[in-house]
């Protein structure tokens, strides 16, 4: 049905010409679903966005064929690649929202392709436009008709768009990262549906990720890309039990997954001994009765519920939960970047809730108590250096200067791994890896105690996570601190924390020893949040 | 959508408290201005009795306090005083040349907005080509050339040189009776009164220092347009346009285009208000009868109602057009009132 051979992708760059994908061959049967894996950089959105010729202005397929049922899609005219377009072959992308217009009622977005494609009249666009919400079971989907995106969920969202494509019945389905930026269980239910209609429409689909997991889960057959090229192709459990490219073992290492040791995320010969860390029983971080409550435009908000835990001294405790579960507003009182309404934080006793967060950051414990943020990329001023970045809270809060400062960043950068050189470069000089690496020396400089991690490998890429997440688990061991790691996806939480503590709605629904909560969860939320991360194959070869 | 109808409310009534801070920056100004108007109003051969005297008659020798409640109930009344020079009524007065300066803004920034808008868009979807540096170099031309001395060059090319176009000496040439007063603006009046003659002639005094000042204006629109075109191709919803398949021009105009208004329209806002400002310079070049040559005039001599009633109204008038720039915005923006925007 489609068939590529030897295609490549190159990009006008005003350092000359790259190539993105260099010479790619691979085939596609009717009622296949195929995955494309590989981290960013490797060429898999391009090659889709090749296929279906809406690459950026200065981005040309170079050589090679693409051919479609029989269409040559290199050659067909802009006017035939226009028909094709949504109505052959569909496109779903991450981040929903953003993927939709955000001034336009949903309802004429899907009117908008049906009426491009002749499947609708102005008459009856309306009706078909609800069948094609129907379609996503989208609760309440004549009410959906009118709504904006920023009316809907994440979630919601990611249905208009599966709604939007499939609306004119498409042969074949491309999802480029569709589950980026959902939650877990959300990213469950869209992938469900997907591929349910795939399945019954007998479409093909093309799943473009980073998550091996995911594909392995989802698609009947996988290539594996790195540089612009395919290094690996097989079956999903194949692939899982007996890689062999080394790349792909690298992978299949990376991704976090039940029973395995943190070490045994990174390459074999990376895995040096991981000393123990000393959990004492002394507790660190008391928190009491906590809640948070804002004031919405239809009354009071209830972000957090009095919540209760402790965090002992060297003790690492995941928080857990889907977005809106509360995590977040937690870890900004425990920071201390917001005010609690009610409840206590004790930190060695001393009641921090008591000091309001605008005077903290003057407040000798601000050293004591920091934080890694989410993105490392939006977290780092674009205009300072990494060196600029680390410097500045040991200049503000120990009043380091001149070469006693120097010294004390390249410690840190030392600690951190990051290479000295790149201590004069700016963000946008760094790759995602190193960025992170800034954003923890930067957070370690002050020689917290206690560090709050905010999903600090989310915008990672597998292999760059299970390196982030090592070098966390080894400075927790240099440094004597503890953690509190929110996140999302409990196989990353379980690698990490000795407790863990699941949040819904604003309230600890599960809390326990991390063995304990993720073998015999207690509370049906956890073990929905379980079954919702996808499950890859075991590898045989258990290292 | 309550959402929506409380915040359009809501910004209406932000208008009021605005407008009472202009009344009495408006009283304070003149009153702060270098000049003694009384003296100035009793002539050169004044005594000092007679300068008092007309300061009494011109309630100038009471508190300043009382002079403004006095100022404000006559401004409830919709009398904003006479003016000293002419002794007329300054509300008459800008009621009269209000329209001729609205006439001539209005006409430019149309002018100029058929203009940039196309151009921005051209550039934006070709960056690189030959529009965009044309755009480029209409744009820089535009603001580095004065309007008086556009102005002048204009003036001096089509009717000194060439002499196709008309005496640049006001509204309308001598040889045209003014239309019937309906709206103040000839345009409109003569349309209205069904005088061709007299609209074509009304076009002809107008292309000149519309040209000026339409020249003015371009640029920042062009700029504004093309920078917001150009972030709203690269979007992704854009790409998920295109990726389903719409035609071309449904892409450009019906998503990216919708989008990038926003901006424009903030632009267009800001561009009108200092267009109103920047004409003073045009009118003296064209010998326009409009307000800012009223308000520099009125300056000249201290006339302080006419300059208070001048700053009054164009601050109502920026006013007005920031609300109606607001409220353009909730028709554009479904976000509007709402916590995502």
């Amino acid at each position: 049905m489609l068939s590529i051979k030897d295609l490549q992708v190159a990009f006008k760059t005003r350092k000359g010409e790259v190539t993105a994908v260099k010479g790619i061959t691979f085939e596609l049967a009717k009622g296949e679903r195929l995955g494309i894996v590989g981290e960013s950089g490797s060429g898999k959105s391009v090659t889709s966005y090749a296929l279906m010729r809406i690459l950026d202005a200065n981005g040309r397929i170079k050589a090679g064929d693409a051919v479609y049922s029989g269409v040559d899609l290199r050659k067909a005219s802009e006017r035939d690649m226009r028909d094709l377009r949504g109505r052959e072959i569909s496109m779903i992308f991450q981040n929903p929202r953003a993927a939709l217009n955000p001034i336009r009622k949903v309802g004429h977005q899907i009117e908008d392709v049906l009426i491009q494609h002749a499947r609708a009249s102005r008459q009856n666009a309306r009706a078909k436009a609800i069948e094609a919400l129907e379609a996503v079971r989208i609760n309440d989907a004549a009410a959906r008709y009118d709504a904006y995106p920023f009316e809907l969920s994440g979630g919601m969202c990611q249905r208009v768009v599966c709604a939007i494509a499939l609306a004119c019945d498409p042969k074949l389905m491309i999802m480029d990262e569709p589950t980026t930026g959902l939650d877990i269980t959300t990213q469950k239910a869209v992938m469900d549906l997907v591929d349910e209609l795939v399945k019954a429409r007998g479409m093909s689909s093309i799943l473009i990720t980073h998550d091996l997991g995911l594909a392995s889960e989802y698609c009947d057959r996988i290539v594996v890309m790195k540089d612009g090229e395919i290094v690996e192709e097989g079956g999903p459990v194949d692939l899982f039990r007996n890689p062999q490219h080394a790349y792909t073992r690298k992978l299949v290492d990376a991704t976090p997954r039940r029973g395995v040791e943190i070490r045994e995320l990174l390459p074999e010969e990376a895995r040096t001994l991981l000393a123990p860390h000393m959990v004492r029983d002394t507790p660190l971080i008391e928190v009491k009765d906590l809640t948070k409550t804002y004031a919405g435009k239809s009354g009071p908000v209830h972000a957090v519920k009095g919540i209760s835990f402790t965090v002992r001294e060297g003790q690492s405790v995941g928080l857990v939960g889907e977005s809106g579960c509360g995590k977040s507003t937690t870890s900004s009182m425990l920071v201390r970047l917001l005010d609690s309404t009610s409840g206590q934080i004790l930190f060695r006793g001393q009641d921090l809730a008591a000091i309001p967060a605008a005077d903290f950051a003057r407040n000798p414990l601000r050293t004591k108590i920091q934080m890694v943020f989410q993105d490392a990329t939006d977290s780092l001023n674009p205009r300072h250096t990494s060196r600029q970045s680390i410097a500045e809270p040991l200049k503000r809060m120990t009043g380091l200067k001149g070469a006693a400062l120097d010294a004390r960043v390249e410690e840190l950068a030392r600690l951190t791994g990051l290479p000295a050189h790149l201590l004069d470069r700016f963000p946008h000089q760094l790759s995602g890896g190193q960025k992170a690496r800034v954003g923890i020396a930067r957070a370690i400089a002050p020689d917290p105690d206690f560090l709050i991690l905010d999903e600090p490998t989310a915008a990672l890429d597998v292999s760059i996570q299970a390196v982030v997440l090592n070098l966390l688990a080894d400075l927790r061991v240099r440094l004597g601190m503890s953690y509190l790691f929110v996140s999302h996806d409990l196989n990353v939480v379980r690698l990490l924390c000795d407790h863990v503590i699941v949040m819904k709605g604003g309230e600890i629904v599960d809390a326990g020893p991390v063995e304990q909560v993720m073998d015999h969860p207690s509370h049906p939320y956890t073990a929905e949040l379980l079954s919702a991360a996808p499950q890859a194959p075991r590898p045989q070869t258990a290292a | 959508m309550s959402g929506r109808g409380t915040a359009i409310a809501l910004r209406i009534a932000q208008a009021i408290p605005v407008v009472i801070g202009v009344v009495v920056i408006s009283f304070v100004l003149t009153r702060a201005l270098p000049g003694d108007p009384a003296a100035q109003f009793a002539g050169i051969a004044a005594t000092p009795e007679s300068i008092e005297e007309v300061r009494r008659a011109l309630g100038l020798d009471k508190p300043l306090l009382q002079q403004f409640f006095i100022y404000c109930a006559q401004l409830l009344q919709g009398d904003l005083g006479q003016s000293i020079s002419t002794g007329r009524p300054v509300v008459s007065e800008l009621a009269a040349r209000l329209p001729a300066s609205l006439e001539l803004t209005l006409t430019a920034l149309f002018v100029s907005c058929a203009i940039s808008i196309p151009l921005g868009i051209l550039a934006a979807t070709r960056p690189g080509s030959w529009v965009d540096q044309l755009c480029r170099l209409l744009v820089t031309a535009g603001v580095s050339l004065p309007t008086f001395f556009t102005g002048i060059v204009l003036v001096y090319v089509f009717y000194y040189l060439l002499g196709i176009a008309p005496s640049p000496l006001g509204r309308l040439d001598f040889v045209y009776l003014e239309p019937p007063h309906v709206t103040g603006f000839f345009l409109i009046d003569s349309v209205i009164a069904r005088d061709w003659e007299t609209f074509g002639g009304t076009v002809k005094q107008l292309v000149l220092p519309a040209t000026t000042m339409a020249l003015f204006t371009l640029a920042p629109i062009a700029r504004m347009t093309r920078a917001a075109m150009l972030s709203a191709l690269s979007a992704d919803f854009i790409r998920t346009a295109r990726a389903s398949g719409l035609s071309r021009r449904k892409v450009l105009y019906g998503y990216a285009f919708r989008n990038a208004l926003l901006p424009v329209v903030t632009t267009l806002g800001m561009v009108f208000s200092f267009a109103l400002g920047a004409n003073v310079l045009v009118e003296k070049v064209f010998a326009w009868p409009g307000i800012g040559s009223y308000a520099v005039e009125a300056l000249v001599v201290s006339d302080y109602a006419a300059v208070q009633g001048f700053v009054l109204a164009m601050a109502l008038l920026f006013v007005f057009l920031n609300l109606v720039i607001d409220l353009a915005y909730s028709v554009i923006d479904p976000r509007f009132g709402t916590s995502a925007k």
